[in-house]
């Protein structure tokens, strides 16, 4: 596994008449780990993905899959596996041929339609039309089209929606298992949440920009919401100190929440003055509430947009 | 479960190949002999032709039992292959379709993830589709122009295919269903929305000669001479008409329509998004 980015954007720039869907994004993506692409609904996100396989021609700025424009690739198949979010199926083929077409435009043989279609477990419905499977079933399904190739780089938009818990962690499962055989797996969602347990690093965008870039442990650590509680009897008397000190407090009856300390000094400060602690714990932020106050301005953005 | 993925990805070697123009025909000649629709629109074409052939080389019998005068009008060519007019219905829209179903449930996505070569993907949809309707469309014009035939000899008015017209007309009814087909390919791969390009289509042929009687009578028949219909037919008929287009340029005009289309088609696919 070596470090090149195998996914670069460079002042990537998407404009769809007025609207700039995406605004001068630059980011890597290594392999070898699962990164998250997050943002809320409108961020830019399927519009990126939709760039990197050249769907969308980029306004101006570049996007590449290991060092080439995808049209470049000769047999994309084999390097660049995605699912998109939106469906890409002609609902009248059965699953075998929609798999069975993309494959030959490859020179992907039969075999490996019949292998991938027993890797998502779709086999017993290879030969039902994919216009009645369900969201889940449509998902394997595309999952099914994006591991032809065997590639070494795998794009999923919003992998997770619609499909049921099992589902959920099946393909959680599945990406953390193709990152760890050096894959690069680049990985869409709005859920902070489902971020938190698939991917290692990630990439935070709002109204089209970069807002993080940065692994999930160090996006927590740095969120303003992080805290330290500590109940002590006399709370009046710690909450003046602190302040003064310079941390800010937030109290709820006895508990006192404090930012902008670090446990240890606000407990020598509690010592230093003979304040006596019934309790001193670090609170850590969850993902999802770091989210939230990163694409804080972009969420304010689309409530305008909305009202 | 980790076991079956350890196994499944990442141990299959990828095949040497590239993608070539061979494998792109390959995998469209898959996609259009895996959905109903193509089979129903080759039937729907089949059936009427044949259908119409014979009803209209019944009553042709019947009428020349009557009157024998009317024997020498008759094109019997054009008369046993009436039907390719309703059967152009289906085979324009099956060229719509081939293309504008892929835009329409969003297969397109996965067709050019895996054929980001856009003008390469349309050649090999283009050949795979016309190919088929020619052959379609032959087999369909010297069948229904055999049984026909067979038919009007009972009033002994047949011709045989050995004679240089009627071979010229059944080999050009499989030519201009096959030009019909490349018009609505064209309209299809330009216009992307299914309904627009049928329209179009529809347009074009039918509605564009009701619109020509308005023109000024002085150009009005030139117009409508070079009308996709009328140029298109002329290679059917036996007995050309002094005021229409020989029957190979007829069935260039036609043809030419359906260039334009797909230059229009080609000439943008690159820059569309999607």
């Amino acid at each position: 596994m070596d470090d090149v980015a195998m996914i670069r954007a460079r002042e990537l720039t998407k404009h769809y008449g007025k609207t700039r869907a995406v605004d001068g994004l630059s980011f890597d993506v290594l392999p070898g780990r699962v990164t998250g692409f997050l943002g809320p609904n409108g961020a830019g996100k399927s519009t990126t993905m939709r760039m990197i396989i050249g769907l969308d021609r980029p306004t101006s700025g570049s996007i590449t899959v290991d060092e080439r424009p995808y049209g470049a690739i000769r047999r994309p198949l084999h390097e660049v596996g995605a699912v998109l979010e939106t469906r890409a199926v002609h609902g009248g083929r059965n699953a075998y041929n929609h798999l069975l077409c993309l494959a030959q435009s490859n020179g992907i043989g039969r075999r490996r339609v019949a292998e991938v279609l027993e890797l998502v477990g779709l086999e017993s419905v290879a030969k039902r039309r994919a216009g009645g499977f369900s969201l889940g079933m449509s998902q394997r399904l595309g999952l099914a089209a994006a591991l032809l190739g065997d590639p070494p780089v795998l794009l999923c938009d919003e992998p997770v929606n619609g499909l049921d818990p099992e589902g959920i962690v099946w393909i959680r499962t599945l990406l953390r298992s193709l990152a760890a055989e050096g894959r690069t797996v680049f990985v869409s969602s709005h859920l902070m949440s489902e971020m938190a347990q698939t991917a290692d690093h990630v990439i935070v965008v709002g109204k089209g920009r970069l807002i993080a870039d940065e692994s999930v442990e160090a996006i927590v650590s740095r969120s303003s919401l992080n805290s330290v509680r500590v109940r002590t009897p006399a709370h009046r008397r710690l909450a003046e100190l602190v302040t003064t000190a310079g941390g800010s407090v937030r109290p709820e009856h006895d508990t006192l929440y404090i930012t902008g300390m670090g446990a240890a000094q606000i407990g020598d400060l509690a010592a230093h003055h003979s304040i006596a602690l019934h309790e001193l714990s670090p609170q850590t932020a969850s993902l999802e509430a770091a989210f939230m106050e990163l694409t804080a301005d972009s969420l304010d953005f689309q409530a305008e947009l909305a009202s | 479960m980790t076991t079956v993925l350890d196994n499944a990805v990442g141990t299959t070697p990828a095949p040497a190949t590239t993608v070539g123009f061979g494998n792109v025909l390959r995998s469209e000649w898959t996609k259009l002999r895996s959905v109903r629709s193509t089979y129903w629109t080759a039937l729907a074409a089949a059936l009427s032709t044949l259908a119409i052939g014979i009803i209209v080389c019944a009553q042709w019998v019947h009428e020349i039992d009557r009157h024998r005068e009317q024997k020498d009008t008759l094109d019997a060519a054009l008369t046993s292959l009436n039907g390719l007019y309703l059967a152009q219905v289906a085979v324009g829209a099956l060229g719509v379709l081939v293309i504008s179903s892929e835009y329409g449930t969003g297969m397109i996505r996965a067709t050019l993830a895996a054929v980001p070569q856009r003008r390469t993907l349309l050649a090999a949809k283009l050949v795979v589709f016309s190919a088929c309707t020619f052959i379609l469309g032959e087999i369909i014009s010297f069948v229904t122009f055999g049984i026909c035939q067979a038919i009007l000899h009972r009033g002994a008015s047949g011709v045989s295919i050995t004679d240089g017209a009627a071979l010229r007309a059944v080999f050009g009814g499989g030519l201009y269903v096959t030009a019909i087909g490349l018009l609505g390919f064209g309209l299809g791969a330009l216009i992307r929305h299914t309904a627009g390009a049928l329209s179009a289509l529809f347009g074009l042929l039918f509605a564009t000669t009701a619109l020509a009687d308005l023109l000024p009578t002085s150009w009005r028949n030139t117009v409508i001479e070079y009308m996709p219909l009328n140029a298109g037919s002329q290679i059917i008929t036996t007995q050309p008409s002094h005021d229409s287009l020989s029957p190979w340029q007829g069935i260039g005009v036609l043809f030419l329509y359906g260039i334009v289309a797909l230059a229009g088609a080609l000439a943008l696919i690159s820059r569309r998004d999607a």
